[in-house]
C-alpha cells in the first residue's frame, strides 16, 4: 500500500460505514456496530502505519469544484507531522470509545442510529485533520456540526436533549459565520484558499496589517465556536445531554479539538500577525480561568468535566498564542485527549451503575462498589490536575511557562487556574467515591463488563505516561522557554497541593456542599443572558417585524396602489364576477389584448 | 425553418397527458406516467447534449410575427438543461405526492400538468416573447390551484397572489417591450441570440428605465423585498404540489430571466443600480430571515424561508461575475429541489395531523421515522450543509460576491486602512444568513419532530408509496449533485455570458 492511498481509505471508510448503517441498520443492530468498529479500527491501524512512513511529496488530489486558477476547491490532503499525530489521536481514541460504546449502549434506544452518527462524526473529524485547504476544512467543519447535532440530540424525545443538540449546532454556526468571512478575507488578500500557498504569500503581502489581523480573528471565531471558548462556550456543558461515549469522543478527539487543530494548521500565518495572537491569548486565558471557576460549583458529574474541558481548551488556545511552535498546544491536546476521554468513560461507568443518575450529591461511597472505575477516574484525575510526573503535568506546565514569559499577567492567572483544576476535580472525586452512599442506587451499584473496563485501563496507562519525555519526543518537537521565573514551579506545586488539600478538607466526608457561590454556580449568568437575548430581544424583534411585514409593508406596497387603482377603476366595477376563474380568465385575456395593441402597429 | 426540436416533445407531453385526462384517462396514473416519460426524455437529451459546443442546441424556429421579429424558437444550452431538469423532476415529484382531491380531480391534475408545460416552455424558449408567454400560461393554473383546492383563507391568498403576479407580469411585459424598442430599428428582434449579439456589438445603449422595469417585474415574480408579501401566504394556502411547482420551479423564472437576459444585454444598467439591488436583497436575507424565525406555523415558515433564499441568488446576480452567477445558477436548482421536498413533507404532515402549528406538534420522528429522516435531510440541505448541492451554490455566491468590485483601501494620516466595499458588506450580511437559516430550520425540526410525542399523534402512519419514492428521488438528486457539483458547473458556466 502506498502512502497516497492510505489517507483516502482512512477518511472514506467511516463514511461508507455511516452510509451502510443508514441503509441496513434497521435490519441488524450488531451489523451496525460491527461496521462502525471496523471503520474505526481500520483507520486506527492505517494511521499508525502511516505515522511510521516518510512524508510523501506529492498528494493525490481530486477537484471538487473547479474554475481554473481563480478558484478551485480540491479534496486533497496535507500529510505532515501535525496531521499524522492528529490522525493517531482521533482514530485511536475513536476505536477505544466505539468499543466502550458496545457495552454502554447495549440497552439503549436507537443503537444503529448511534453507531451511524459516530461513524459520520469520525469521518467529519478526519476530513478536518486531512484538509489541505480552507474550504475543504470548512466543509468538514460543518459536517462535524451536524454530526454533533445528531449525537447530542440522540435522546431526541427528551426536551433537554433536543434543545441541547439544536443549541450546539446554532452556536457553532455563529462561529462558522466568522470562519467563513475569515476564509473570504484570506482568499481576497492572497487569491488562494490552499494553506500552503497562503503561508507562502502572507509575508510578501502589501496589504494593510490590520487586514490580516481581522482575517485571523475572524477565522479564530470558528475556533471559539467549535472549541467552546468564551463567549460561545455555552453549548458544551449542555452537550452532556448526549450519551456519555459521545461526550467522551467530543471532548477528547473530535469536535472541540478541531478548533485548536485548525489554529495549529494555520500557525505559520498566525506567527506573522502578532496582534491576532495577542487577542487569541486573552480569549484563551480568560476562558481557561473563568471556566475553572464555574467548574468549582457544579454538581452534575459530567458538567464538571465539561467546564474542565472548556478550561483546558483555554490552555491550548493560549498555548497557540504564546508558544513559538504549535507543538506546545498540540502536546496538551494529545495528553488531554487521553485523560479527558478516560474521565468521561469513568463518569459514564458511574452513571450506568447509578441508573443514569448524574447528580453527584446522590452518590457517595462508590469506591468499594466500583474499584476499577475509581482507579481509572483517579488516573485521569491525576493527569488533569497536573500531578507531577503525569502527562498533564508536562504539557500544561509548558504552556503556563510560555504564558508567564510572554504575557506575565495571563501566565500567572492560568497558573492560578491550575490550582482551581486540582480543587474541582478532587472535589468531584471525593463526593462520588468517598463518604456515605447518599441514595438507594449508590448502595447497590455494580461494576461494568470488561468491554467497558478494558478501554479505560488502556487509556489510564496513556493518561499517566503520554507526557513522559521519552514518549512524547516521538510525536512532538517542543521548545522550552528560557528565563522562567524560579518561583513559578514552586507556585504550581503549591497550587496543586493547595487545591487537593482544600478539596479534601471541605469534601472528603461532606454530605452536602459546604460552600455556595451563586455567581460560579450560575456560570456568571452568561447562559441566562443569552436566553434573555434570544427570547426577548431576537424573538421579540422578529415578532414585531413579522407583524409589520404582514400589516405595514404589505399595505404600503399593495393596498395603497390598489386603493388608487380601485378608485380609478370605479367605472369598471361591473366587471367583477367574484370568482377566481373569472379573474384568471380576464387576466389572461387582458395580457393578450394588451400585447395585441402594443405590438401590431 | 429547421427540423423539429425534441424540446417541443417535452412541452407537449404534459399537454397531451392533460388532454387524455380530460377525455377520461385516470388522472393520477396518467400524470405520473407522463411526468416520468418527460423526465426520462430530458435525461436522454442531457446525454445527447454536447457540452463542448457553445450556444443553443436542439434548436428549431417557426416565425410567428416576422415583421416584429417574433418566432417560436426553442433551444437549450447547459443552463436551460439544468432548469429543464429541475422542472421535470419537480413535476414528477409533485404529481406523485399530490393527494387526489374530491372536487374536480381531473382539473386538479390538468392544472399541475399545465404548470409543468408552461415552465418547460419558458426554459426551452430562445425567444423572449415566448419565454414570457409560457410563464403566463403556467401562472393561470397556479392561481386556480390555490383558489380552488387550497386550504385556509385560500380565496384571499389567491387574490393577493394574482394582484401581485399580474402586476409584476405587466411591468415585466413593459420592460420586455422596452428591451425590444431600444434595439436599433433594423436589427430589432425578440430572439435572445440576436438581442445579445446586438448588445455585444454595442448597438444597445445603457437604458436605466428599461432595466428598472425588468428588475421590478422579475423582482415581484421572485418575491424581491419589499414585494414579497404575497409569497408566504400563497404557499401556505396552496396545495402541496402547487407550492412545490411554484416555489420550486416557476418562481425561478424571474431570476433565470435576470441572469439570462438582463445581465448580458444591460450590464451597465445593472451595474448602475447595484447599490439599490444590494439593499433590497439584504432585505430578503436579513429582514425576511428574522421574520422567518418568528413564524409559528410550518407552511408560513417555509414560505418565508423561500423568500429569504432568493436573496442569495439575487446576490449572485448582482455581483455579475462568473463565480457568483454560476453560484446563482446552482442555487436556482438546489433551492428548487430543497423547497420542493420541504413543501411535499409539509403537505404530508398536514395530511396526517391537520395542523402545522408548532405548538400543537412534537415528537413525530418517533412514530414516523422515515418522515423525520427525510425532513432532516431536507432541512440540512436548506441550511446549506456540505454534501448537498446548495452548499456549492452558496459557496460560489459568497466567493463571487466577495471578490466583486474594487478593494476599498485608502490612506488616512499616512496609514493604509482597509474598508469593505459594498459587495463585501452585502456578502457579510448574507453569510450571517447561514446562522438565521440554521435557527429557524432547527427550531422547526425541534418543534415538529423532537421532544415528547403527544398522545393524540401516537397513531400517525409513516411515509409510504409514491410520496416516499418521490421524496427519496429529490433527496438523492440533491446528494449526488452535492457530491459532484462540477457536473452542474460544466453545464451552466459556459452558458453564462459574463459582462
Amino acid at each position: 500500500m502506498s502512502t497516497q492511498i492510505a489517507p483516502w481509505i482512512i477518511l472514506f471508510t467511516p463514511l461508507a460505514a455511516a452510509a451502510l448503517i443508514l441503509l441496513l441498520g434497521r435490519f441488524s443492530k450488531s451489523l451496525s456496530a460491527a461496521l462502525a468498529l471496523a471503520s474505526a479500527f481500520t483507520g486506527c491501524a492505517l494511521s499508525w502505519w502511516l505515522f511510521k512512513q516518510p512524508d510523501a511529496a506529492q498528494q493525490f488530489s481530486l477537484n471538487w469544484l473547479s474554475f481554473g486558477p481563480d478558484f478551485t476547491v480540491s479534496i486533497s490532503f496535507t500529510i505532515d507531522k501535525l496531521s499524522k499525530v492528529m490522525l493517531l489521536v482521533v482514530t485511536s481514541i475513536s476505536a477505544l470509545v466505539f468499543t466502550y460504546s458496545l457495552g454502554y449502549m447495549r440497552e439503549e434506544e436507537g443503537y444503529s442510529r448511534f453507531f451511524g452518527g459516530l461513524s459520520l462524526f469520525l469521518f467529519s473529524m478526519l476530513g478536518i485533520v486531512l484538509a489541505s485547504n480552507f474550504v475543504m476544512m470548512f466543509m468538514f467543519w460543518e459536517l462535524v456540526g451536524v454530526s454533533s447535532y445528531i449525537l447530542i440530540g440522540h435522546y431526541y424525545s427528551k426536551d433537554s436533549a433536543a434543545d441541547a443538540g439544536k443549541q450546539a449546532f446554532i452556536v457553532n454556526r455563529i462561529g462558522d459565520f466568522g470562519f467563513m468571512l475569515g476564509i473570504l478575507l484570506f482568499w481576497f488578500a492572497t487569491g488562494t484558499i490552499v494553506f500552503q500557498e497562503i503561508v507562502e504569500q502572507v509575508p510578501n503581502l502589501t496589504i494593510a496589517p490590520i487586514f490580516l489581523t481581522v482575517a485571523c480573528v475572524l477565522v479564530f471565531m470558528g475556533t471559539v465556536g467549535k472549541s467552546a471558548q468564551m463567549p460561545l462556550h455555552v453549548w458544551l456543558p449542555n452537550s452532556m445531554e448526549g450519551p456519555t461515549p459521545v461526550s467522551s469522543l467530543l471532548h477528547a478527539a473530535t469536535m472541540v479539538a478541531a478548533g485548536v487543530y485548525m489554529l495549529a494548521r494555520i500557525f505559520p500565518i498566525l506567527e506573522v500577525v502578532p496582534d491576532a495572537r495577542e487577542i487569541i491569548a486573552w480569549v484563551g486565558g480568560i476562558t481557561c480561568f473563568a471556566a475553572a471557576l464555574m467548574a468549582t460549583q457544579q454538581s452534575d458529574i459530567k458538567r464538571i468535566l465539561a467546564y474542565s474541558t472548556i478550561s483546558q481548551l483555554g490552555y491550548m488556545v493560549l498555548g497557540i498564542a504564546v508558544a513559538p511552535t504549535s507543538d506546545v498546544a498540540m502536546f496538551h491536546l494529545f495528553t488531554h485527549a487521553c485523560f479527558k476521554c478516560l474521565l468521561f468513560l469513568a463518569a459514564g461507568s458511574v452513571m450506568i451503575a447509578m441508573h443514569h443518575e448524574v447528580e453527584m450529591w446522590h452518590m457517595g461511597g462508590l469506591r468499594k462498589k466500583l474499584p476499577f472505575t475509581m482507579l481509572c477516574f483517579f488516573l485521569g484525575m491525576l493527569a488533569l490536575s497536573g500531578c507531577p510526573f503525569t502527562s498533564g503535568y508536562y504539557s500544561k506546565d509548558l504552556i503556563i511557562e510560555w504564558a508567564v514569559v510572554k504575557i506575565p499577567f495571563l501566565g500567572w492567572m492560568v497558573a492560578g487556574a491550575a490550582g482551581l483544576t486540582a480543587f474541582y476535580i478532587f472535589r468531584e472525586f471525593f463526593v462520588i467515591f468517598f463518604g456515605k452512599a447518599r441514595s438507594e442506587h449508590a448502595e447497590h451499584a455494580k461494576e461494568q463488563p470488561f468491554v467497558m473496563i478494558v478501554p479505560m485501563l488502556i487509556l489510564g496507562v496513556f493518561a499517566i505516561t503520554a507526557g513522559w519525555p521519552s514518549i512524547q519526543k516521538n510525536f512532538f518537537t517542543l521548545e522550552y522557554p528560557e528565563h522562567v521565573p524560579h518561583s513559578l514551579h514552586t507556585f504550581l506545586t503549591a497550587m496543586f497541593f493547595g487545591g487537593v488539600g482544600l478539596a479534601a478538607l471541605l469534601y472528603f466526608k461532606a454530605a452536602k456542599d459546604p460552600i455556595s457561590i451563586p455567581l460560579f454556580a450560575n456560570r456568571f449568568y452568561i447562559d441566562d443572558f443569552y436566553y434573555w437575548m434570544v427570547n426577548k430581544i431576537q424573538g421579540g424583534g422578529a415578532a414585531i417585524l413579522s407583524w409589520a411585514d404582514r400589516w405595514v409593508v404589505d399595505m404600503l406596497v399593495v393596498q395603497v396602489p390598489s386603493k388608487l387603482t380601485w378608485a380609478g377603476g370605479f367605472a369598471l366595477r361591473f366587471l367583477q364576477f367574484g370568482n377566481i376563474q373569472a379573474y384568471a380568465f380576464m387576466f389572461g385575456a387582458g395580457v393578450v389584448g394588451l400585447l395585441y395593441i402594443l405590438l401590431s402597429k | 425553418m429547421s427540423s423539429l426540436s425534441p424540446l417541443l416533445f417535452l412541452i407537449l407531453v404534459p399537454i397531451f397527458s392533460a388532454l387524455l385526462i380530460m377525455i377520461g384517462a385516470n388522472p393520477r396514473s396518467t400524470s405520473i406516467l407522463g411526468s416520468a416519460v418527460n423526465l426520462l426524455f430530458l435525461l436522454a437529451l442531457v446525454v445527447f447534449y454536447r457540452p463542448m459546443e457553445i450556444g443553443y442546441q436542439f434548436v428549431s424556429s417557426f416565425p410567428v410575427v416576422p415583421h416584429l421579429g417574433i418566432s417560436f424558437t426553442l433551444g437549450a444550452d447547459g443552463l436551460s438543461l439544468v432548469m429543464l431538469f429541475l422542472s421535470t423532476v419537480v413535476t414528477l415529484a409533485a404529481v406523485c405526492v399530490a393527494k387526489t382531491p374530491e372536487n374536480n380531480p381531473r382539473w386538479y391534475y390538468v392544472s399541475l400538468l399545465l404548470i409543468s408545460s408552461g415552465v418547460i416552455g419558458a426554459f426551452a424558449s430562445v425567444d423572449v416573447f415566448f419565454f414570457y408567454m409560457f410563464h403566463e400560461l403556467a401562472l393561470i393554473p397556479t392561481f386556480l390551484l390555490i383558489g380552488i383546492w387550497g386550504s385556509g383563507d385560500r380565496q384571499a391568498a389567491a387574490w393577493k397572489a394574482t394582484v401581485y403576479l399580474a402586476t409584476g407580469s405587466f411591468i415585466l411585459l413593459l420592460g420586455i417591450i422596452g428591451l425590444y424598442l431600444i434595439q436599433p430599428v433594423e436589427t430589432r428582434s425578440f430572439d435572445l441570440r440576436e438581442m445579445i449579439a446586438n448588445a455585444q456589438s454595442g448597438l444597445i445603449p445603457d437604458a436605466p428605465g428599461v432595466y428598472l422595469l425588468l428588475l421590478l417585474g422579475f423582482g415581484i415574480l421572485v418575491s424581491l423585498f419589499p414585494f414579497h408579501t404575497w409569497a408566504p401566504q400563497a404557499y401556505a394556502c396552496a396545495p402541496a404540489p402547487a407550492s412545490m411547482l411554484h416555489a420550486g420551479v416557476l418562481k425561478k423564472f424571474g431570476l433565470y430571466g435576470l441572469i439570462r437576459i438582463v445581465a448580458p444585454i444591460l450590464p451597465d444598467s445593472v451595474q448602475r443600480f447595484v447599490p439599490l439591488l444590494l439593499v433590497l436583497l439584504i432585505g430578503n436575507i436579513l429582514y425576511v430571515g428574522y421574520i422567518t424565525i418568528a413564524q409559528k406555523k410550518l407552511d408560513w415558515m417555509l414560505g418565508y424561508s423561500s423568500v429569504m433564499h432568493m436573496g442569495y441568488i439575487f446576490l449572485g446576480f448582482a455581483a455579475l461575475n462568473q463565480l457568483s452567477m454560476t453560484g446563482a445558477s446552482l442555487m436556482l436548482l438546489s433551492h428548487g429541489l430543497t423547497i420542493a421536498v420541504l413543501f411535499a413533507l409539509c403537505g404530508e404532515i398536514r395530511e396526517r395531523t391537520g395542523t402545522l402549528d408548532f405548538s400543537e406538534l412534537g415528537g413525530i420522528a418517533r412514530i414516523c421515522p422515515k418522515l423525520g429522516l427525510s425532513f432532516g435531510f431536507a432541512a440540512m440541505a436548506s441550511v446549506g450543509l456540505p454534501g448537498f448541492v446548495g452548499f456549492a451554490g452558496e459557496l460560489l455566491v459568497f466567493f463571487g460576491a466577495f471578490g466583486s468590485g474594487e478593494p476599498k483601501i485608502g490612506i488616512i494620516d499616512g496609514k493604509e486602512v482597509f474598508g469593505f466595499n459594498m459587495y463585501q458588506i452585502a456578502t457579510t450580511c448574507a453569510v450571517w444568513g447561514i446562522v438565521i437559516s440554521a435557527i429557524y430550520m432547527l427550531r422547526a425540526y425541534r418543534r415538529i419532530f423532537m421532544g415528547p410525542l403527544p398522545e393524540r399523534w401516537s397513531r400517525l402512519p409513516d411515509l409510504s408509496g409514491f410520496s416516499r419514492a418521490a421524496i427519496i428521488l429529490l433527496i438523492a438528486v440533491m446528494l449526488i449533485l452535492g457530491f459532484f457539483p462540477q457536473i452542474l458547473v460544466n453545464l451552466a458556466t459556459p452558458a453564462l455570458l459574463v459582462p
